[in-house]
């Protein structure tokens, strides 16, 4: 193994993303623009231009072209990306299905954005959310490093379990802002990133295959079955691939929640993606103004880390969720699964849910101080109300 | 089966099969016939791409496949993008498309999935300049669903929700030209087949795998459910939609335009010769056969002039 060392980039988001691509050695990109990803796809489209990267570029009409074509080269073998936003991501969603049930290992970037109307082209975590039950699993980058470093592993823990992934990026905050990527040489990504082994290619002739065909009664459920497990494996695939990359790479991803200053802490915020970037400075500012608090961000959303979770609610006496989405007439996705997780435990901190930053709205380290001010108050005197709508313009 | 010399040596069709006993097609279905010859043409190397439709039933349930090359199954208006997708992957993988020994990607969906649902992916596909086929077998409406019309349907035909009855809710649109939507691409090739002259199809196909880019093939498929014609009657149905110019064939190959007709300078038959075997018509009335009728003549002389002009 070459020794590894790192060639540091300032890159946006979007670039880091479409850095691992070319790194990842991906065959096919079928993609539609749509802000703000475009220049995910902008970025792929130059390194082809100047001869950098050798890549199918399919410029599909529709971003549900652009999962069917991903669909269908993923299908023949090959290591299939695209990226998408928001509008473009709903109108894939009949496809995500498709790829998940054909148990092809795609990988998409997301870019995090608010859905229309009204119009907005910014940050919120609604989109990736509402695609929950299309069998893909769902990894919410923190920064750009973790756009690119996600996006390695995304192809890897996929290509291992025959489940396709999004890796999951804000909009603005995390794709067009620059920041110092540490990239990994190419022989080192090819060492850690092998040429993928479908588990079936169209392009085999020694029999034939039908892929997708209709199951009856007697089969449908068996097929469900057999995703549900490969989500469940993939729990330890995810967590071994996440420390081989630290072993290899220095940056440690096997825990699924990553978290700080948990053990005595007294209550923890949890989210997910760029907003916790600002609650991990909050929390070492409200550190040393005494505030016994820690953080415990969710890096995996699917598959859910119920176990991480259960062992952190056994050690606190309350959890702050911290929603960039919301599910109408009901709360916060990522507190609905974290309160449901934990129904079955002995585990029973005090749980409430903040929406915050919907839209691109911002959040900043004084709402992080505001909100461990209220926890504190709940966990002293008891819940007020369980979904707050944190600054709500009245 | 081993099929004997002596028969070998009459047929003008390849005599090998790829299409196997077994599948589940209705009975004179013309869909299942084009896939056959399909299979002639092309063999083992073919990846299909299928999309809702019959085609999905015929090939069979899981774990059965009565056709003897790689099949995906896809969603409904997806065939013009998967297509693209795997030719894709192919090229990247540097495995040889088309030729004599190439693999064929051949997208197989009906007129619904293709003059409607899928006409933008469609659309897509033949404006990128992918080097793959796509066949729309056209049997006039969802026939998988229950009949219901497609933009495909003729004027003046009965489907369930287009039903006829007292008040006369029949088809009121002329069937949407499919072909000229694709010609319009500016595509290499692209021709109309019928499944009542194989040895033109299977041409038209061999054709299509030498051409590079995109081509694309309306074929005519008649359907004995669906049109309420007898099952032994869709090979003289095909035919006599040909022989009325109500389905003529032509081909359309770089700006030239050429009809492909068994007896090109004959008149067509009137068009009460192809409406009178299926009770799908049933409903209409003396006008609208003149309509239909008008405009299968106006269509005619239509495509007459252009390889006129353009041959």
């Amino acid at each position: 193994m070459a020794e590894y060392k790192p060639i540091r980039k300032v890159v946006s988001g979007n670039y880091a993303a479409a850095y691992a691509v070319k790194h990842a050695r991906v065959q096919v990109v079928a993609a539609y623009p749509i802000t703000p990803q475009t220049s995910i796809i902008e970025k792929i489209a130059e390194f082809i231009a100047n001869g950098e990267a050798d890549i199918q570029y399919v410029p599909v009409e529709s971003e549900h072209s652009a999962m069917a074509a991903s669909i269908g080269a993923s299908a023949a073998g090959a290591r299939a990306f695209t990226a998408t936003a928001a509008q473009g991501l709903a109108l894939m969603h009949e496809m995500l299905h498709w790829a998940s049930g054909a148990r092809l290992p795609i990988v998409m970037v997301d870019v995090n954005r608010a859905m229309a109307p009204p119009w907005s082209v910014w940050d919120d975590q609604t989109d990736s959310l509402a695609q929950r039950d299309t069998g893909w699993m769902q990894f919410y980058a923190e920064n750009n490093q973790e756009v690119y470093d996600g996006v390695l592993m995304a192809f890897k823990v996929a290509e291992t379990v025959n489940v396709p992934i999004m890796v999951i990026e804000s909009a603005f905050i995390l794709s067009h802002t620059y920041d110092v990527v540490e990239m990994i040489p190419q022989e080192l990504v090819d060492e850690f990133l092998p040429p993928r082994k479908p588990l079936y290619d169209l392009a085999d002739f020694s029999q034939a295959i039908s892929v997708g065909a209709l199951a009856t009664p007697d089969d449908y459920y068996e097929f469900r079955y057999k995703l549900a497990k490969a989500m469940e494996e993939a729990k330890k695939v995810i967590k071994d691939v996440g420390k081989e990359f630290g072993e290899r790479f220095g940056r440690d991803y096997s825990d699924m929640i990553e978290k700080g200053y948990i053990d005595d802490a007294d209550f923890v915020f949890m989210g997910m993606g760029s907003l916790m970037g600002t609650v991990k400075e909050a929390v070492d500012l409200l550190r040393k103004e005494g505030y016994k608090v820690g953080y415990a961000k969710v890096r995996w959303f699917r598959p859910f880390p119920k176990e991480e979770l259960l062992e952190i609610a056994e050690s606190v006496k309350g959890i702050a969720v911290l929603d960039r989405n919301f599910s109408f007439g009901q709360e916060g996705i990522l507190f609905n699964e974290a309160k449901g997780s934990l129904y079955n435990s002995s585990a029973r901190p005090v749980m409430k849910n903040y929406i915050v930053g919907l839209g691109g709205r911002d959040f900043t380290v004084q709402d992080v101080r505001a909100i461990a001010e209220d926890m504190k108050r709940v966990i002293e005197s008891g819940l007020d109300r369980e979904v707050e709508w944190y600054h709500l313009k009245r | 089966m081993e099929i004997p010399e002596s028969i070998k040596k009459r047929l003008t069709i390849p005599a090998e099969e790829h299409f196997f006993a077994g599948h589940t097609a209705c009975q004179g279905c013309g869909a299942s016939l084009g896939l056959r010859y399909v299979l002639k043409a092309y063999g083992r190397k073919t990846i299909f791409v299928i999309p809702a439709c019959c085609s999905t039933i015929i090939a069979g349930a899981w774990p059965y496949n009565t056709l003897d090359a790689n099949l995906f199954h896809t969603a409904f208006e997806t065939t013009g993008a998967v297509i693209s997708g795997i030719e894709a992957a192919l090229k990247a993988r540097g495995i040889k498309v088309k030729g004599e020994d190439g693999v064929m990607v051949v997208g197989w969906a009906g007129d619904g999935g293709t003059a409607d649902i899928g006409l933008q992916a469609l659309s897509g596909f033949l404006e990128r300049g992918h080097d793959a086929l796509y066949i729309m077998y056209d049997n006039e409406a969802y026939m998988n669903t229950g009949i219901q019309r497609s933009g495909s349907t003729p004027y003046g035909a009965w489907t369930t929700n287009t039903p006829g009855g007292k008040r006369h809710f029949l088809e009121k649109r002329h069937k949407k030209k499919v072909i000229d939507i694709v010609i319009a691409h500016e595509v290499p090739y692209a021709a109309t087949a019928s499944v009542a002259f194989p040895e033109d199809f299977i041409r038209k196909l061999k054709k299509a795998r030498k051409i590079e880019g995109p081509s694309f093939i309306q074929l005519f498929a008649p359907c004995p459910t669906g049109w309420r014609s007898p099952t032994d009657k869709s090979i003289e149905l095909a035919r006599l939609a040909v022989q009325t110019a109500y389905f003529p064939l032509f081909e359309y190959e770089n700006g030239k335009y050429r009809i492909n007709m068994p007896s090109p300078k004959k008149e067509p038959k009137p068009i009460e010769e192809y409406l009178k075997l299926q009770g799908r018509f049933k409903y209409m009335t003396k006008e609208d056969v003149e309509i239909l009728q008008q405009w299968v003549l106006h269509e005619w002389e239509k495509l007459k002039k252009l390889a006129e002009v353009f041959g």
